[in-house]
């Protein structure tokens, strides 16, 4: 059996469960009451914390998807690399991993190898170790990891508590969902695939290093439910608006010309319905809504810090191989939550 | 000539991939794409609206049929549709001349765009000629008639801060010279009174 990439769009992110669907179920599920759980799930943050003494907390999450790639090396750092993006996210330091493998039978089993190096090369580079795993046989291929990590209990960068005045940075461009798309039939360049990959595969440690030094009130990492959702959810958790520049927002510059060509996926359309008029475009075209919607694997961290601090972090941040962009600010809550213009 | 597309089974993008195919194969008609997810539906359709091109969805079995028709645009039609007038207001003044004659014309102008059967899509205000989109101007009134009719109304930012007077601007937005060139470049027709 040959290592396969994804029968179109089911591959990355792209395979994320739709929010609506999800915040329904887990609204019904019985929950016991820990004070010491500081993040659960109520308030859709990347990672759940979980405070175990006054001046130390644990961070978990968990994170697997199938191949969006055919190569299984660079699926495996892929993938590792955006699970250990949620500890990023919460503003924590991983300390250990563990792999998460669905793996066929009949398949050649040095893919699982290349894989799990990929993997583990991305959990060292991030300064944690490996610890265990758990694989079974499945008929596809999906991979990832649960990862633990820790932080001070005050430094926890929750997902909401943006204020007013703020500046929104997001850290990698958008349009990695758009681009594999393309590449998985076959139309993306070879330009447009190693952006992609060197995208992908980039760790947010290195603007975390960063951000974390400045008191930034809200920060989530993109991923499935694409820049607009992400940033629904923090807008909304934090009761403000953001009001997003068309003109700023960062893009691989060939997913422009795919979206114009259609090739989008399903979880793109699912996070425009999820949204819908609670955000507004003035005159954004077709295709830059597509790339705002589009489900991102391993994208970067949307941050919300206090205007006067932007230009000394944009100032760190654009040293980075990849770069960042302010993206919009944040108003008192409008009519609409996010407003494009 | 029409054709049928079976994209049932098939996911995103697949089914937007053979829709766009079939349509360039024919030179005009109805393509028919059969699709069993509700979500690929969206995005064909979504296609179609983005293409310009009418489509009727039905649903039979859980199973939506995708009517694409492609028509062949007369040329008349093709340019109503894209029409964009720009008008640009660099001075408040109409003409060289008497300063007193250029003032009295360009109110003159400016109304008489209210009258006309076809609103502008765009006026833009720069240099002296954003004197006249803030607290005082004559034309307020006749800006408002115009934007209430669609016509987008743009006050250099840069223009107003020279003047001082950019907390009064009374009618539009505020622009940059981004969306002055943009506005321009975009336009079908350009005037300058």
């Amino acid at each position: 059996m040959k290592f396969p990439s994804n029968e179109c769009s089911v591959g990355g992110c792209a395979c994320k469960m739709g929010p609506a669907v999800l915040s329904d179920l887990l609204s019904t599920l019985p929950t016991l009451e820990d004070k010491n759980l500081i993040v659960g799930y109520e308030k859709s943050d990347d990672a759940s914390v979980y405070k175990l003494t006054d001046d130390l907390a644990m961070i978990q999450t968990l994170d697997f998807f199938a191949p969006m790639i055919n190569d299984p090396y660079i699926f495996g750092q892929v993938a590792a690399a955006n699970a250990l993006s949620d500890v990023y996210a919460m503003g924590g330091e991983p300390k250990t991993a563990m792999n998460i493998v669905c793996f066929p039978e009949k398949m050649d089993i040095s893919y699982l190898g290349e894989i799990l190096r990929g993997g583990a090369e991305k959990v060292a580079e991030a300064g944690a170790v490996l610890s265990g795993g758990h694989t079974i046989h499945d008929e596809k291929i999906k991979y990832g990891l649960s990862v633990t990590g820790i932080i001070h209990p005050d430094k926890i960068l929750k997902n909401y508590g943006a204020e007013e005045g703020d500046t929104l940075i997001l850290t990698k461009p958008l349009g990695a969902g758009i681009i594999a798309t393309a590449y998985s039939v076959g139309e993306a360049s070879d330009e447009a695939v190693e952006k992609l990959l060197e995208n992908m595969t980039t760790l947010n440690k290195y603007s975390m290093d960063i951000i974390r030094e400045y008191p930034v009130n809200a920060c989530t990492d993109v991923t499935g439910f694409g820049f607009l959702g992400h940033a629904f959810e923090m807008a909304g958790g934090s009761e403000k608006s953001f009001i997003l520049e068309k003109e700023l927002i960062p893009y691989m510059e060939e997913a422009k010309a795919y979206a114009k060509e259609f090739y989008i996926t399903s979880g793109g359309q699912k996070n425009r319905n999820h949204l819908g008029n609670r955000v507004v475009f003035n005159d954004v075209p077709f295709w830059l809504q597509e790339i705002l919607f589009d489900p991102q694997t391993s994208g970067g961290l949307l941050f919300s810090v206090k205007s006067e601090y932007s230009e000394e972090i944009m100032d760190r941040l654009s040293k980075l191989k990849i770069k960042s962009s302010i993206v919009g600010r944040v108003t008192a809550k409008q009519k609409h939550t996010i407003i494009v213009e | 000539m029409n054709k049928i597309v079976d994209a049932t089974g098939k996911l995103c993008p697949m089914p937007i991939i053979m829709t766009k195919k079939a349509l360039k194969e024919i030179e005009k008609g109805i393509v028919e794409t059969l699709i069993d997810s509700e979500i690929s539906k969206e995005n064909l359709e979504k296609m179609a609206r983005e293409m310009g091109l009418s489509f009727e969805t039905t649903e039979e079995n859980g199973i939506y049929h995708v009517k694409v028709n492609k028509v062949v645009k007369s040329q008349e039609e093709t340019e109503n549709k894209d029409e964009k007038t720009v008008i640009v207001i660099a001075s408040d003044k109409m003409g060289e001349g008497s300063e007193e004659l250029g003032k009295i014309l360009m109110k003159g102008f400016i109304y008489t765009l209210t009258e006309m059967e076809k609103v502008p899509s765009t006026i833009l205000f720069y240099n002296s000629g954003a004197k006249i989109t803030v607290e005082g101007s004559e034309s307020v009134e006749d800006l408002k008639t115009l934007k209430e009719r669609g016509t987008e109304i743009l006050t250099c930012g840069t223009c107003l801060n020279y003047y001082g007077i950019e907390d009064k601007l009374a009618i539009g937005e505020i622009s940059n010279m981004y969306t002055i060139i943009e506005r321009q470049t975009d336009a079908t027709k350009v005037i300058r009174p």
